[in-house]
Parts: C-alpha cells; sequence; structure tokens
C-alpha cells in the first residue's frame, strides 16, 4: 500500500518536472518570438553612438523619441504609410465586394458554366506573381501607368479575388437560403436580396476576406520594387528600404520609421488576435 | 425563386466584374509569360521567335546559374519540411493538448508572420553584422573568436544564414494550421488510446498525427511551393549574392530582366517556377495520398 503511493507520488513528482521542462522552453521560444518587436523598439530610441558601441540588444540608455520627430520630418515617411493605406484599404474593399458577388452567383444562381468558373477562380490559388509580373510590367508600361496607385491595385486585388471567392462560397454552401426565398417571394430582386440580405449575412467571411487581404498586401514587395519607382507612390516595404539606404549614417531613425511600418499590422494583431489567427487558417485549409 | 436564379443578366452582374479582372490581370498576362518565353527581346527592339531555346539555356550549357539557384530553393524546401514543420507540429501538439497559456503561445509565435520582410531582412543584418552583430559578439565574449564570419558575405555560409530567417518566420503559421487540425480530433480518441495504456508519445505517433495527416500535407505542399518561389528576405538580405551563392530562381528572374533585359529568357524562368509548383503540388498530393481517408 505504502509502496505503491510512494511510486505514485513519484510518477506525479516526474509529471511535475516534465511540465516545468516544457513551460520553460514555451517561454523560450515566446522571448524569441517577440524578441523582433523588443529590439526594434528599442532600436527606434537609441542613436548610432550607442548602436555602434555595441548595445544592439540592451534597452537605451537615453530614450530618444527625436527619432520619430526626425523619421517623420519631412513627410516621407507619412506619403509611403498614405500609399499603403490607401493602396490596401482600396483592395480590401474592391476584392471583398467582387469576390462576395462573383461566389453568390457560382453558389446560388443556376448557369452552366458555374463549376468551370470556380475552379478558374481557384486555380489562380496556386498561380505565383512571377507568372505575370514581366506581362503586366510591359502593359503598364505601354500605357504609361506605372508608378500609379492603379498599377498595384489592380494586380493586388486580382491576386486576392481567388482566396476571397474560396472563402465566400464555402461560407455561402453554408448558410441557409430560407431568408433568400423569403426575400424573393416578398418581391424584392435578386440585386436587392444580395445587397441587403446576404451581405450581411456574409460579415464574419467578409471579416476574414478583408484581414487576411489586408494582411498579405500591407508587405507585399515583389510588384512593389518593380512598378512604383516614383517616391510618390512607393508603399512602405519599398518606401522603408529607400529610406535605409538614404540614412545609413543615421539608425535610430530607421528604426522609428520601421516602427510606423509595422504598426498597422501589429495594432490589427493586438486587438483582433483570434480573428487574425482565423482568417490565416481559412486561408491557407484550402485542400 | 428559380426563374430569378436563372436570370443570365443578373449573373453576368454578379460574375463578370471578379471574371474579367481575373481574366485581364492573371490569365491572360500567364499566356503572354509563355509567348515572351519563346523569344529573344530585349523590351523593346524587335522580337525574334527563338522556339524553345531560352529553356534549353536554363539546363543546358547555363551560364548565369540557373540550375545552381533552383538547387538553392529545394534545399530551402528540404529544411522547411524536414525542419520546419516537424518544428511546428510539436510545438502544435504541445498547445493543442491544452496547457497554461495555450492561446497566448499561439498568439506570440505567430507574430514574425505579420512583420514586413524588409524589416525582418533589418533584425538579422544586425544579427550576423561582421562586427557588432549578435552571432560574432557572442562567440567573441565566449571565446571562440576564430568561429566569427561574415555569415551573409560567406559564400560557405549564406545560404544557410537565409534558411534561418526563412525558417523562423514562417513557422508560426505552420504551427497555427497544424495546431487547428489537432484540436478538430475528437479528444475521446486521444483518451481511449491512453486509458489502453499508450503513453503520449505513441498516442501522437499512432493516433494523433495520422489523423491529421490532411493538414500535415497541406503545410508541405505551403512549405515547398513557398520555397520554389522565395523571394522577399532573399531580395532583401543578400539579392542573391555573394556570387550568387544565395541565388534562387525569382531574384535571378528579377536580375535577368530588369538588369540584364532578357525579356524572353527571363519569361522562361517564370514559367518554369509556375510548372514547378504544379508539378510539385500534385507530386505532394500524390506522395501523401492516404490509402483510405479515415474518417471519424
Amino acid at each position: 500500500m505504502s509502496k505503491h503511493s510512494t511510486s505514485q507520488s513519484q510518477m506525479i513528482k516526474v509529471n511535475k518536472t516534465k511540465k516545468r521542462i516544457i513551460m520553460v522552453i514555451l517561454i523560450v521560444i515566446a522571448i524569441i518570438q517577440l524578441f523582433p518587436l523588443y529590439w526594434l523598439v528599442s532600436f527606434s530610441l537609441k542613436n548610432n553612438a550607442e548602436i555602434f558601441a555595441g548595445n544592439i540588444i540592451g534597452l537605451p540608455e537615453v530614450y530618444r523619441f527625436s527619432n520619430y520627430s526626425v523619421a517623420l520630418a519631412n513627410g516621407e515617411i507619412i506619403g509611403y504609410f498614405l500609399n499603403s493605406v490607401l493602396v490596401t484599404c482600396t483592395t480590401v474593399i474592391v476584392s471583398s465586394v467582387l469576390g462576395a458577388m462573383a461566389a453568390y452567383a457560382i453558389v446560388r444562381m443556376k448557369w452552366k458554366l458555374s463549376k468551370i468558373t470556380l475552379l478558374l477562380f481557384l486555380t489562380g490559388l496556386m498561380i505565383p506573381l512571377h507568372a505575370v509580373l514581366l506581362p503586366l510590367f510591359v502593359v503598364l508600361r505601354d500605357l504609361d501607368m506605372l508608378n500609379s496607385y492603379l498599377a498595384l491595385i489592380l494586380p493586388y486585388t486580382a491576386f486576392s479575388l481567388p482566396v476571397a471567392i474560396f472563402i465566400f462560397t464555402g461560407f455561402l454552401e453554408s448558410i441557409p437560403k430560407e431568408m433568400e426565398e423569403a426575400a424573393c417571394i416578398d418581391g424584392a430582386n435578386i440585386y436587392r436580396t444580395f445587397f441587403s440580405i446576404i451581405i450581411p449575412m456574409l460579415k464574419p467571411a467578409i471579416a476574414t476576406v478583408a484581414i487576411f487581404t489586408f494582411l498579405s498586401n500591407w508587405n507585399e514587395l515583389m510588384f512593389a520594387v518593380t512598378f512604383i519607382s516614383d517616391k510618390a507612390f512607393k508603399t512602405l516595404p519599398v518606401g522603408i528600404r529607400a529610406f535605409v539606404s538614404k540614412y545609413t549614417t543615421d539608425w535610430g531613425p530607421i528604426g522609428a520609421s520601421m516602427v510606423i511600418a509595422v504598426l498597422p499590422t501589429i495594432g490589427i494583431y493586438t486587438l483582433l488576435s483570434k480573428q487574425v489567427q482565423e482568417s490565416f487558417r481559412a486561408a491557407g485549409i484550402k485542400g | 425563386m428559380n426563374k430569378v436564379l436563372n436570370d443570365k443578366k443578373a449573373i453576368m452582374f454578379f460574375v463578370l466584374p471578379a471574371l474579367i479582372l481575373f481574366l485581364a490581370i492573371v490569365v491572360v498576362p500567364i499566356m503572354f509569360s509563355m509567348y515572351y518565353s519563346l523569344l529573344d527581346w530585349n523590351g523593346f527592339g524587335g522580337k525574334e521567335f527563338i522556339g524553345l531555346k531560352n529553356y534549353v539555356e536554363l539546363f543546358v550549357n547555363n551560364t548565369d546559374g540557373f540550375v545552381k539557384s533552383v538547387g538553392n530553393s529545394f534545399k530551402i524546401a528540404f529544411f522547411s519540411v524536414f525542419v520546419q514543420i516537424p518544428l511546428a507540429l510539436v510545438l502544435a501538439l504541445v498547445l493543442a493538448k491544452g496547457i497554461k497559456g495555450e492561446g497566448f503561445f499561439r498568439t506570440v509565435y505567430f507574430i514574425p508572420v505579420l512583420l514586413s520582410s524588409v524589416v525582418i531582412g533589418q533584425l538579422w543584418r544586425q544579427i550576423y553584422h561582421p562586427s557588432l552583430g549578435l552571432i560574432n559578439t557572442l562567440l567573441t565574449n565566449i571565446g571562440l573568436e576564430n568561429l566569427t564570419h561574415t555569415w551573409l558575405g560567406d559564400v560557405n555560409t549564406a545560404l544557410m544564414a537565409i534558411m534561418v530567417p526563412t525558417i523562423w518566420q514562417w513557422i508560426g503559421y505552420h504551427m497555427l494550421l497544424l495546431y487547428a487540425g489537432a484540436k478538430s480530433i475528437p479528444t475521446q480518441l486521444r483518451e481511449a488510446a491512453l486509458i489502453d495504456g499508450a503513453n503520449e508519445f505513441q498516442t501522437n505517433i499512432r493516433i494523433i498525427i495520422p489523423l491529421m495527416k490532411p493538414v500535415i500535407k497541406i503545410c508541405v505542399i505551403m512549405a515547398v511551393i513557398g520555397s520554389m518561389k522565395t523571394f522577399d528576405l532573399i531580395f532583401v538580405l543578400t539579392g542573391g549574392g555573394p556570387v550568387h551563392a544565395t541565388d534562387v530562381p525569382s531574384t535571378l528572374l528579377i536580375e535577368t530582366i530588369f538588369s540584364k533585359f532578357r525579356y524572353g529568357y527571363g519569361s522562361s524562368m517564370a514559367i518554369f517556377i509556375v510548372i514547378e509548383c504544379l508539378v510539385m503540388t500534385v507530386l505532394i498530393q500524390r506522395l501523401l495520398k492516404s490509402k483510405s481517408e479515415i474518417t471519424y
């Protein structure tokens, strides 16, 4: 009896130690994953002397908020920021609306080519941007449209449509048709039904699509770097690169500008971490 | 109702905007890429039709290191599949079992996915910095000066130095997908196995992981495809250098088109990447096909 209970208590002890070890490992990984944010913020408050004296990971000796005023001074970073907001938000709105419309017609309406159309859009999930980079560049150049907002908004929207349609069709299939039928019997036409019955019901899916579209386009680099060379239209990833090469001698403001660049994504994640994770999961699981 | 849903005009109203945009910006340009890939063209002057010569140049008597760049992307894919995904899987299983702070850890592990590669690039540049960087400082402090390196500048270490951040940045994404997969497995299965005397490890290997096969397959596909078309971090960190040591097809493609103005040849690289992605997707689907899909 007593023998039995000691072995049991030993086992519990072993289990507890095992749990502790796992916890320590998880915390260490958490620190590694959080390190970039810590590094970024502390870096943005230091000056060259500190950084080059080898204080790369420590806290700043003096908190130099002036780095932010230098970074914001000539409006360059603000300009990139606003360009990113304009391009990304337009992409989010247009691809959500067009994606929802197409998904509705594909799932609910009756026409011969609906299956093939869906298949076509879903193949788009596998197409890498490289496939269209040069032809789009040539067309944009010939139409004199390089260095414009549309040069980014159009491709971003087109490449966001497959994921949007994938998520919307899945969601539409899961919601009942009764509401639409009732609206139809009450004499609402199909456009009204879509915009005042379907769109409100799609809200959770719209949130998923919007979050994913926003986060995946905010950081896009390949199109941005090839289609835009004019400062006036640069988005943040390209703008920050330009800023870095311009201020190579003054690191603090570079750090500050990068903090400004990641603020929206980290802000959204802090406020909506559950929904962000859900949208990445939904966009990822596509069979 | 049926009449309403058959309305051709309404169908066109709903589908055409998305379809036209998609055709114009994705489908038609791919066809143009295919056409360009058969040309000798510098983007401005005349186009000369040369058949498959560009594709031959990619692999036979290649001088710009394309074959090596494909090899590099496969090395990245290899490490993603055999290092990144197993790590993510272990984390996902530990968290999915229900541990204190489950939500917190999941949330934190995902953060690097959200950061711009330009920012991640700057971070790792400082970590790898030859004189001030974290790694070399650490090595010097523990008396291993002779191991210090110009990590990104040395042909022998550059590719490894690229892979570490690439793998690190996306671990959280795979973990998230695998976590969702593990969570969707009914807890009774785990409990039944434990009651039958299987230990934690056996339960995971024999019961949980086989049931997660569909999600694991998705992760493998995404990791491999992601490596085939990887661009951002390499472009930011090394641009493909030193001496092509870290070149992957996409960095070489950008250089070929926008620095060497070889539009036709660059297009053949683009088409190669597309075909490569499609073939790898089908191949992995086949390889990891479950003989009998388990349902529960």
